[in-house]
């Protein structure tokens, strides 16, 4: 291997600059903001602050590995799922904070096993096998219920209440943003900025791209199954059907698309709106939630391309009197996700040159 | 570098490359020293690409082997080849488009042979870009480049992890004769920094004043080899090109 090669090791690159200190005290101080909603509010605003933390940090982490590469994942519902079964199932067996922990063991394993047979081939195949890896892993705990428990579902009985389960979410949705930002800032989120921009100039600028996929989709996949770790015992009852749900892995797509992919706290400007306009569309129309989905995904995708981070930034350096967005949006919007997602929908192959 | 005495930079044996019944590259051989220019000349489908490949580790030979001062390179994958120090560009341009012109070149000096990060990769890559002649490039976006300046930043951005061996894959096609100076001059300021390179071109004035060394390829097979004023007048080269009437 070529360890003669001069590494300086992070050097500069470890120092965090002044720009950046702002940037991370704003972050925890929006957090230590948001730690007090239990405290003001509690029945069902205290409910929809619960889901808002947890979609976050579904659709975050999501972004984590997704926002570079352009990859679609839609394997949310199979990790959120194994990080509520291996709870449950552990529930009697080992203290909680253990599970959390196995919980995300179990996720970063089975993203591993994943990611090994599927991030070597590109594209509409990784988002298919993504998409049914959800559906086989229910078959087969549907199957391991019938062969080894009598019941069709299991009890997670420990008690914690409302407001814990919105600080727990909470600090988690901090961690993955922290890590988001370190990785941001690291070799590893350049090599990913790079695979998602043209792998085969990646390849040649010495990038194990397979290795760098696998390892970005272990880390967000982890977070995900611990969400699920953290959210079983409020549902109180696991079973198949309702753990891996894959409406779940759309929803947290269509919640990044909207609030935008190219930055980290994108997601973020998308999970509050759309969180608010799910509860009232499950209200209002609970026949049709899955139709409103769709009709929700298409919106996004060909009217706000680059999702409200976009729209944001370009009216901020309109009114700043730059005249360059309209180049900028073009480009973010031909090659980022949002670029893999048109693709898809159109069913063609995409062209990198 | 301490293993580097008698300087055979690349040494290609016996190289052959098949797709299913086509044979692209048929058992070619050739070597390289350090600091020369090796141009690598035939009509189209004769197989240079190819070959630029299998050195790269885009392809792997089907046969042969591929040595990088000394030490075998043959089908170890294209981003080990990267790390031991060659460095290609492509023949059609590949940008990185999401990238600023600096994201770019730094690209190339992260994760290569020489890997640099931090401020000195910055300053290595400004340096670079200066080089190449974009001074003034770094922030902007390479969708807004010409075409020449988009070349530019692939040679720097393939310059930027020190590479042993750099590979121009018709570096110069598609150039105006306005541009077409400037790109020669500019892999003439390489060679004068001493910079081995392997150059596949159908230019060939640009192949008569940067090639130390050439080898003409047909159907896969080397045909001639030799300085660029002996290959260009060799009869089999001339019949390669133009066919049997005019030679």
């Amino acid at each position: 291997m070529s360890t003669m090669a001069k590494t300086s090791a992070g050097g500069a690159g470890l120092r965090i600059t002044a720009r950046e200190a702002r940037n991370l005290l704003a972050g925890a101080l929006i957090v230590v903001a948001a730690g007090f909603v239990p405290l003001l509010f509690s029945g069902y605003v205290l409910q929809v602050a619960i889901s808002i933390v947890m979609y976050t940090a579904f659709a975050t982490s999501w972004l984590l590995f997704s926002g570079p590469t352009n990859y679609i994942a839609l394997s949310t519902a199979a990790f959120f799922g194994i990080g509520m079964y291996v709870t449950a199932a552990g529930i009697d067996l080992a203290p909680y904070p253990v599970l959390i922990l196995a919980s995300g063991v179990a996720g970063a394993l089975l993203a591993a096993v994943m990611g090994l047979a599927t991030l070597r081939v590109s594209g509409v195949y990784f988002v298919i096998f993504s998409l049914g890896l959800a559906e086989l892993v229910r078959q087969i705990m549907t199957w391991g219920q019938h062969v080894f428990g009598t019941m069709s579902g299991l009890y997670v009985t420990i008690d914690r209440s409302e407001p814990m389960y919105y600080w727990q979410l909470l600090l988690l949705a901090a961690v993955i943003f922290l890590v988001g930002w370190w990785i941001g800032r690291s070799r590893l989120g350049f090599a990913l900025r790079i695979i998602g921009n043209d792998e085969v100039v990646a390849v040649h600028c010495g990038i194990n791209t397979a290795r760098a996929k696998v390892i970005l989709f272990v880390i967000s996949s982890t977070f995900a199954s611990i969400v699920g770790a953290l959210v079983a015992p409020r549902w109180g009852y696991v079973e198949p059907v309702v753990a891996f749900n894959p409406s779940l892995s759309f929803q947290v797509v269509i919640m990044a698309l909207l609030g935008g992919t190219h930055r980290l706290w994108g997601p973020l400007l998308g999970v509050i709106p759309f969180t608010l306009l799910w509860e009232l569309i499950s209200i209002e129309f609970p026949d049709q939630t899955t139709l409103l989905l769709g009709v929700c995904f298409l919106l996004i995708v060909y009217v706000i391309p680059n999702g409200i981070t976009g729209l944001v930034e370009d009216a901020l350096s309109r009114r700043a009197g730059h005249g360059g967005p309209v180049g900028d949006t073009l480009s973010r919007g031909a090659h980022g996700v949002i670029g893999s997602v048109r693709t898809l929908l159109q069913g063609r192959k995409r062209h990198n040159a | 570098m301490p293993e580097v005495a008698a300087a055979e930079a690349l040494s290609v044996a016996g190289l052959s490359k098949r797709f299913g019944g086509l044979v692209a590259v048929d058992n070619m051989s050739f070597a390289l020293a350090e600091k020369e220019v090796l141009g690598l000349i035939g009509p189209n489908g004769s197989g240079k690409t190819t070959v630029m490949n299998l050195i790269s580790g885009a392809a792997k030979p089907s046969s042969g082997e591929i040595r990088l001062y000394g030490e075998s390179i043959t089908g170890i994958g294209a981003s080990k080849v990267a790390n031991k120090g060659v460095a290609r560009t492509f023949q059609l341009v590949r940008m990185l488009p999401g990238l600023t012109v600096l994201e770019n070149v730094t690209a190339g000096g992260v994760f290569g042979h020489a890997r640099r990060w931090g401020k000195e990769l910055e300053d290595h890559a400004r340096a670079l870009l200066r080089r190449v002649g974009l001074p003034d490039a770094a922030g902007a976006a390479v969708s807004a480049l010409t075409y020449i300046d988009q070349k530019r930043v692939e040679l720097a951005r393939a310059l930027a992890s020190d590479p042993r061996i750099l590979l121009l894959d018709e570096w110069l096609a598609g150039l105006n004769p306005t541009e077409l100076k400037i790109g020669i001059a500019l892999i003439e300021q390489l060679r004068a920094d001493g910079c081995t390179i392997v150059i596949v071109e159908h230019v060939m004035h640009a192949i008569r004043s940067l090639c130390d060394r050439c080898i003409v390829m047909n159907s896969g097979i080397k045909i001639a080899e030799g300085t660029p004023a002996e290959v260009l007048a060799d009869h089999g080269v001339i019949r390669a090109y133009l066919g049997e009437a005019d030679a």
